[in-house]
């Protein structure tokens, strides 16, 4: 009798915890979103602030070229960290890899498909990176008038699968979450995480396996049906088109059209 | 198609009800939203007046439109009991606007309520979460006073779980919740609705937002008991949270009376054949994911969808269709010709693949869509359906510099084929004059005019000038119209024309347009029939603002942001009208106590209620 009287009231106390922490952790999202409403246009200032007060202290601690020796990997250039801005659509994929050190903004932190995500947040495009000659006007929040839930809907659409060969199991990515190959790359790195990405001098991009030295090389399959090599087209294509990824053997992958013959 | 209801604010219950004539004693018509009338509280009458009271009674039960209500209550203090005792829907078109203890002691036996609080540019997160609009102070006076209430509609309403605890609990006849743009609840309070509303017939849930609980998703599909067996519509699309699809169809299976399900991205084809074998008799379908989940490419070839649409033989609306494989779409091909809604505003299609189905729908009445499918397409929706009322072009990337692959083309085909279109809203980066003018002579009946420019101050693309004369066209050809939004490079002239020309116009939504007070003067002194303004980003003053003085208790709201406001003009409006609520809205409340002169957004709205007593930190009542 003593011993099921001793249960309860740590049963209970379990329990007004867990409620505890659940109405907790409803509050803070509550709190978080009320942050994010008050004042977009003040969050923007603030996150180029961090951005370009980072990349000066870098330089300044030595002169080492970090691109080379790092593990975990930045973005390249001022491509911005929110998703939702307008990366030139002529520039491919190389290009992107072409930028030299920028800001030490965290990769994939922007999270997949937030449901109350602004999609008129982002920065403007720093000038580095910009092809198109004028910046494009500051985002005005709330501009143009479509509901939140219409950006939410149209942005995660873009669910494929990624296939890796010889793991028995799929993942799924929503590709509308990257705003380049960098940030896929580096996505799926972390969700197969046996990988880590070699880079090549001749900017090709592959995924090792360190235990066993198997590179693997990502492809994918687009509307057509065909096999390419993911990085040949300008991002905003190959999103337009994937509809699976699969992560191939490089030893396999000869079959498919060589690079060079891609512009 | 039930997508009507989520433009409540077209007031209106019907379009084609007679004008509201104006009351010869003011400057314009009242359209207040539960009209003046004697004090509340009088000593009940003697006893033949009284019988002529019930007389009275009896006929008003018949009179639903609450404009002639409102009318009818103005005659007399016997009226005006009258009409109390009969009205059984209470319309509040701003929850501020009076307390909910004053429209319960006025009107006891309501069975409907439509209550809308947040303005609309909340939905373009303009509105700092927490401004308000809290529901629960409504649920519990209707819980105290209404036992006979039926139906619940709220839009742009903060609603808790607990709240919908208290719906289910107060009220025992409970039959119809609809939530439209609203947030703050969970699948937690479905569950407890589910579960409790014996007579539950509606449940719409149409673009709200829900809290995710990351641990605790209730399946509250589930929940309806086995004995609920009364449910005619069920829409859950905007609820992204996984479901039990075996509970789902087993209450459709025992609903005979099922007319309208829409479901989540979370069902896909097969499983939405499976839901239409159980429910041949719906009306309005609205799909999930309209791809297989076998395989990308791959076709189970057991999924006989052309069979299941085949045997609906009553669907008239149809929507959904998340995530498109348009080599499914032939399977609709058998409702096409019955079709008078058409939603394909969440599928990517090209002009190509939306041919061979809008050829098939002659009857289509309402048709909202998504830009991807270029002036093409909507060369074939003009060819096609010669009775389309209303069109809704969305834009498939809504940023201000994409692409739109539709413009002044796409809308001078639909005007030369739509002849009898009453609505239209339409986002395009270019547009010209012509085509707005053409547009506003081949559719007279035009009712509700929005077309959006998405790149800001755009000029007419073939000319360079401003929108000013298509806009003037639209206001001086369409007589009937109520509703505007304008875009563009508009100078003060639009407004000018607008204010002269518009004279029906009840909303009126302006962003990054006009030059200088003139514009807004116009506005206000000219359409005598105003109701809502929403201004942003416009260079309108203080001078403008006080110009409108005169006619501030006429119109429901007015929001401004981004305007050229100052305190020293808010608060004068705020010291001149005592019967005006004006709120002054700031984003940040990290700043310094000591006051901004500028005002960033100013929201104001007529209220017997005065200064509500929610206000959180960011809002300042004048």
């Amino acid at each position: 009798m003593w011993l099921v009287n001793e249960t309860k009231p740590t049963q209970v106390r379990e329990n007004k915890t867990k409620e505890k922490k659940l109405k907790e952790r409803r509050e803070e999202k509550r709190r978080k979103r009320q942050l994010r409403n008050r004042n977009p246009s003040l969050r923007r200032e603030r996150e180029m602030s961090v951005e370009t007060e980072r990349s000066s202290t870098e330089s300044e601690v030595s002169g080492l070229d970090y691109e080379e020796t790092a593990l975990t990997l930045r973005l390249p250039g001022g491509t911005s960290r929110v998703a939702g801005s307008e990366p030139d659509r002529k520039r491919g994929f190389s290009e992107t890899v072409e930028l030299g050190l920028g800001s030490d903004a965290p990769v994939g932190t922007r999270g997949v498909g937030s449901t109350d995500d602004q999609s008129d947040e982002s920065p403007e495009s720093q000038a580095s990176v910009a092809e198109k000659p004028p910046a494009p006007k500051a985002r005005v929040v709330g501009w143009p008038p479509v509901r939140s839930f219409r950006k939410n809907v149209m942005k995660s659409c873009k669910l494929v699968k990624v296939a890796v060969d010889g793991a028995p199991y799929l993942r799924k990515v929503d590709l509308e979450a990257y705003t380049g190959y960098h940030q896929l790359l580096t996505a799926l790195q972390e969700m197969f995480s046996c990988f880590t990405i070699r880079n090549y001098p001749d900017e090709e991009r592959k995924l090792v396996d360190p235990v066993n030295g198997t590179e693997y090389v990502p492809t994918y399959e687009d509307k057509e049906g065909d096999w390419m090599l993911v990085g040949d087209v300008p991002w905003k294509m190959f999103v337009e088109s994937c509809k699976r990824v699969r992560l191939m053997k490089s030893s396999e992958a000869v079959n498919l059209a060589p690079r060079a013959q891609h512009s | 198609m039930r997508e009507e209801i989520s433009d409540m604010s077209e007031d209106d219950e019907t379009g084609e009800r007679a004008r509201w004539a104006p009351d010869l004693s003011k400057n314009r018509s009242d359209d207040s939203d539960s009209g003046p009338g004697p004090p509340i509280g009088d000593s009940p009458p003697p006893f033949s007046d009284q019988v002529l009271e019930n007389v009275l009674e009896n006929v008003l039960e018949f009179l639903t439109s609450r404009r002639d209500r409102n009318a009818a209550s103005a005659v007399c203090r016997s009226w005006y009991r009258a009409e109390a005792q009969t009205r059984r829907e209470l319309f509040i078109g701003n929850c501020y606007a009076v307390a909910p203890h004053r429209a319960v002691e006025r009107f006891q036996s309501i069975k409907s309520v439509v209550l809308k609080g947040k303005p609309r540019f909340a939905d373009f997160n303009l509105v700092p979460f927490g401004w308000g609009a809290q529901f629960e102070p409504w649920v519990k006076s209707f819980g105290a006073a209404y036992q006979h209430l039926e139906r619940i509609c709220l839009k742009r309403m903060s609603v808790t779980d607990k709240d919908l605890t208290i719906i289910a609990e107060s009220f025992p006849l409970f039959k119809d919740l609809t939530l439209i743009c609203c947030e703050g609840f969970s699948t937690l309070g479905l569950a407890v609705i589910a579960e409790r509303c014996r007579h539950l017939r509606v449940l719409d849930l149409i673009e709200d937002y829900l809290e995710d609980e990351d641990d605790e998703v209730v399946d509250w599909i589930s929940r309806f008991p086995e004995t609920t067996t009364s449910v005619e519509s069920l829409v859950f699309d905007c609820v992204t949270c996984p479901f039990n699809f075996d509970a789902l169809e087993r209450l459709v299976a025992r609903s005979p009376s099922l007319q309208r399900l829409r479901v989540n991205h979370h069902v896909a084809l097969e499983q939405l054949r499976r839901l239409m074998a159980r429910a041949p008799q719906l009306t309005h379908l609205g799909t999930g994911t309209f791809r297989s989940e076998v395989g990308f490419g791959e076709v189970d070839p057991n999924l006989d969808l052309v069979s299941a649409f085949g045997a609906s033989r009553s669907l008239v609306c149809l929507s959904g269709f998340r995530e498109i494989e348009p080599e499914f779409l032939p399977a609709i091909y058998p409702v096409c010709a019955n079709l008078t809604s058409l939603n394909f505003s969440f599928a990517n299609l090209t002009a190509e693949e939306l041919n061979p189905v809008i050829r098939q729908c002659h009857n289509l009445q309402t048709f909202w869509v998504l830009d991807s499918v270029g002036d093409e397409g909507l060369r074939a929706v003009a060819e096609s359906c010669r009775d389309l009322r209303e069109l809704r072009v969305f834009p498939l990337d809504p940023t201000e510099d994409s692409d739109s692959s539709v413009s002044d083309i796409g809308l001078q085909f639909i005007s030369e084929g739509c002849r009898k279109l009453r609505s239209i809203l339409y986002f395009c980066q270019r547009m010209t004059n012509a085509a707005v003018v053409a547009m506003s002579k081949n559719c007279p009946d035009l009712v509700v005019f929005r077309l959006c420019i998405m790149g800001r101050h755009l000029p007419d693309r073939i000319t360079g000038e401003p929108m000013d004369a298509g806009f003037r066209a639209i206001v001086m050809n369409c007589k009937k119209l109520t509703r505007l939004s304008v875009s563009g490079l508009l100078t003060d002239k639009a407004f000018e024309y607008i204010g002269c020309y518009g004279k029906l116009i009840r909303t009126l939504s302006v962003a990054f347009a006009g030059d200088s007070d003139g514009g807004l003067r116009y506005v206000l002194e000219g359409c005598t029939r105003l109701q809502k303004l929403e201004i942003r980003d416009s260079p309108f003053g203080d001078a403008s603002l006080i110009s409108g003085l005169p006619f501030y208790y006429n119109m429901r709201f007015l929001w401004m942001s981004s305007c050229n406001l100052s305190m020293r003009g808010c608060k004068e409006v705020a010291r001149n009208k005592p019967n005006l609520v004006v709120e002054v809205i700031r984003d940040a409340v990290e700043e310094e106590e000591e006051e901004i002169e500028a005002v960033e957004k100013l929201y104001l709205y007529r209220s017997l209620a005065g200064a509500r007593t929610d206000v959180p930190a960011f809002v300042k009542i004048l």
